[in-house]
């Protein structure tokens, strides 16, 4: 406890002199901190900011020293979020390859690619996408048919990618391939990386229902691969894909409470209040006042939740299947909430009769509807969670 | 505060267990049920409940308790809640022991408090007169005649009213219906004179009764702390009582579906086990949330009371809301999919669907703690 005390004393010097002061203002999106090879900064010290912090390694403060982390332990990791919590931090680095590739790295990888990318990933220098899903493989991942060819000191990959968030931005891709045509399709998936500037790789943008997004279409076109880039053994893809998904939905849920998700922190009681009225300081209509507590409830009992698996020391698990699923659902029907109480103003698409606060309100409505899809269906996660915890056969 | 128990409340919850499935199964339940115990819960079980130290759970020291506090007995209940045994113990060692510890002079608690450890006195607490939990609406009266207080009214659903050897009684000394202020708390014994006391008979087969007072005369010793200023601590005492009860409908909660999740496994029709339907297996994955979020409800509420945290009236009614519907929803889900033989009386999942409505309406329903929710939050 001293330990931690003195190290809480030592964090807290460090930020004073290392965090630039706007880096303690708001966030404002256009700031935010991505990284990577062409990455553009709008504000000189978010740069400073990142440098100084993945230096530290504290842009990945459990991750393993020897690969350029942090090094800390649990105790000492949450001590240096509450410090950088205290003093309003920006995030130094948004970052997949730290919220999702590097925790794979560390258990699949090769002491080469540990010492090649980790590094990287948690400097800031490489940018990663994940490339998943396919056209013709949503939910059901493992039939993706995108091949990789053995051809000796490479593999050849063609086929394509869909829902590759910021893939017009990344470095790197870290795909699933069809190394085993012949196999059961679980069998026959390996794990690739795929540098991006590789000849016949190519994207595309896709627009959604709520306008502009970081989605795109990833081609590759006789694109090659060298061997040292595949992830643990060929074919044994699926263990790591999976893995992976769980790190990413521990990612994901947390959007379930208040302030998370894009577009928009506002919170429910305070636009109800503004858009329907107060009568003694209650939002005026009943009805909307029922709705909107039963909602906050179970945000609640849900934040409570996620903080007791915390205590608990709960690795990812089976469970992070009920955090998927249970934060998305609320995230969606809390923007519901929203825009009903909003009324006729909660359905403004541009600034012609509505404010900046309001469109964005119902664009992050709209985008909540994928919150639920993306990284595996709220029937996906059902599934997980008969099949893997409550033991229900298949 | 961390959401997660100590070593001592581990060990308590699994003493707990153990007794729970070794001494009360449901079968015991069953037994007390088709018997003409009139009090519903058996005698002997109790006198073991109490060697165990659980009547004096929530008692001070220097009156014989163990101090191990709300979420000690919390965890008991969650426990006994498993297998719907049946005790004085949210009526005796929750909701007696705080009012006495709470409201009373020291010379009532030395009074009270070492008997109800040693095991040697029950209690009730009367508080509610209408169809709905409505703990301030109090028309029932005290009136000081010499040194004399007359009490007059009807208290009604009153747990364990008709087993209690000291029913408590809340009774309005000033002001009128629906205000905090002038209300005080009476205990009396069963026997006294003016006193009615009539066991009603509800679903869960459980012990309640309606109690009527006419000219109840007690003495002066009989009025528990001070005169008009019980309301405030009343709600804390009835605060306590519902995080409680909401750690038995949590127990409740969990055996019943522990118990349907099973029979999905075993059950056969169209030649393969129900369990692999689909249509089954998402209800069942929804009802794994709920649980665990009244789960966090009910420690974060438990541990809330311990440590006298402000947040004390919200997490209380979270927690009992949360566990109302919780329990609700699993208790209907656990028959509808036990199909046919769910709704034999032969069967003891039945059993749970009947507790389970008693126990939501018990110190406030859902639609009640969601109302006094948003009127705390400022909604």
């Amino acid at each position: 406890m001293e330990h931690l005390e003195h190290f809480r004393q030592e964090v807290r010097d460090w930020l004073e002199e290392n965090c630039p002061p706007s880096m303690r203002t708001p966030l404002v999106p256009e700031e935010e901190v991505w990284g990577g090879r062409n990455a553009e900064y709008v504000n000189p010290e978010s740069k400073l900011w990142l440098e100084r912090m993945g230096n530290k390694g504290w842009t990945a403060p459990n991750l393993p020293k020897e690969y350029g982390g942090g090094g800390l332990d649990r105790d000492q990791t949450k001590v240096l979020h509450q410090e950088l919590y205290r003093i309003k931090a920006r995030p130094a680095l948004n970052s997949f390859g730290i919220w999702m590739l590097a925790p794979c790295i560390i258990e699949f990888g090769s002491e080469e690619q540990k010492r090649e990318h980790l590094p990287k990933i948690i400097k800031g220098e490489i940018r990663w996408c994940q490339g998943y899903s396919e056209p013709g493989s949503g939910s059901d991942l493992a039939s993706l048919s995108t091949k990789a060819e053995d051809m000796g000191d490479h593999y050849l990959v063609n086929g394509q990618k869909v829902w590759t968030s910021y893939a017009d931005k990344a470095d790197w891709i870290f795909a699933l391939v069809r190394t085993g045509p012949k196999e059961p399709k679980h069998n026959g998936i390996s794990f690739l990386l795929i540098d991006m500037a590789t000849e016949g790789v190519s994207t595309k943008p896709i627009t959604l229902i709520s306008g502009k997004s970081p989605f795109c279409e990833t081609f590759f076109d006789n694109v090659k691969a060298p061997k040292e880039n595949l992830v643990g053994v060929e074919n044994s893809g699926w263990t790591i894909a999976k893995k992976l998904l769980q790190h990413e939905r521990n990612f994901i849920s947390n959007f379930g409470l208040a302030g998370g998700g894009t577009g928009s922190g506002a919170d429910v009681v305070n636009i109800a209040k503004k858009y329907l009225g107060e009568t003694n300081g209650q939002i005026a209509n009943q009805a909307h006042r029922e709705n909107i507590t039963l909602h906050k409830m179970k945000e609640h009992a849900f934040g409570l939740t996620l903080q007791r698996s915390g205590d608990e020391g709960a690795k990812a698990s089976a469970a992070s299947s009920m955090f998927k699923y249970y934060g998305t659902e609320h995230n969606k029907d809390r923007y519901e909430l929203m825009i009903a109480a909003m009324g006729n103003k909660g359905l403004g698409w541009t600034n012609e009769g509505f404010s900046d606060d309001e469109q964005a309100i119902t664009k992050a409505w709209l985008r909540t509807k994928a919150n639920s899809i993306e990284g595996g269906t709220s029937e996906v996660q059902l599934n997980v969670i008969s099949r893997r915890v409550l033991d229900l056969p298949n | 505060m961390k959401l997660i128990l100590t070593e001592e409340q581990q060990f308590l919850k699994d003493t707990a267990q153990n007794f729970a499935k070794n001494k009360t199964p449901v079968t015991h339940f069953r037994e007390m049920r088709d018997s003409e115990n009139s009090q519903c819960w058996d005698e002997s079980v109790w006198k073991e409940m109490v060697e165990l130290g659980w009547s004096g759970i929530l008692v001070p020291e220097k009156f014989g308790g163990s101090e191990f506090g709300m979420a000690g007995i919390s965890v008991i209940m969650q426990e006994l809640g498993k297998t719907l045994t049946p005790s004085p113990i949210l009526s005796t060692s929750v909701l007696g022991v705080s009012a006495i510890n709470m409201l009373g002079s020291d010379e009532q608690k030395e009074n009270y408090l070492p008997k109800i450890v040693a095991g040697d006195l029950t209690t009730a607490l009367a508080i509610d007169e209408g169809n709905h939990h409505d703990p301030f609406a109090i028309e029932a009266t005290a009136v000081l005649d010499g040194d004399e207080w007359v009490l007059n009214g009807k208290k009604v659903f009153v747990v364990d009213g008709a087993s209690a050897d000291t029913v408590l009684l809340v009774a309005r000394t000033s002001g009128k219906s629906g205000e905090s202020n002038g209300i005080s708390v009476f205990a009396a014994n069963n026997d006294s004179p003016g006193l009615n006391i009539t066991k009603i008979a509800t679903a869960d087969s459980r012990n309640y009764a309606n109690i009527e007072m006419s000219d109840l005369k007690l003495d002066q010793n009989a009025l528990l702390g001070e005169q008009d200023l019980a309301g405030e601590t009343l709600e804390k005492i009835l605060d306590l009582g519902r995080i409680a009860i909401s750690a038995e409908m949590l127990g409740n909660t969990e055996e019943a579906f522990e118990v349907t999740v099973n029979y999905l496994k075993e059950r056969k029709q169209f030649g393969v086990q129900i369990g692999s339907f689909q249509a089954l297996q998402h209800r069942a994955a929804k009802m794994f949330c709920e649980i665990e979020l009244t789960k966090s409800a009910v420690i974060a509420a438990m541990h809330a009371a311990d440590e006298n945290s402000n947040e004390l009236e919200r997490l209380a009614s979270l927690a009992k809301f949360q566990a109302g519907e919780t329990l609700h929803l699993v208790s209907n889900e656990a028959i509808q999919m036990h199909g046919g033989i769910g709704v034999t009386d032969e069967y003891d999942i039945g059993f749970y669907l009947k507790r389970a409505r008693v126990a939501e309406q018990i110190f406030g329903t859902s639609e009640f703690h969601q109302a006094r929710y948003a009127d705390i939050s400022g909604f």
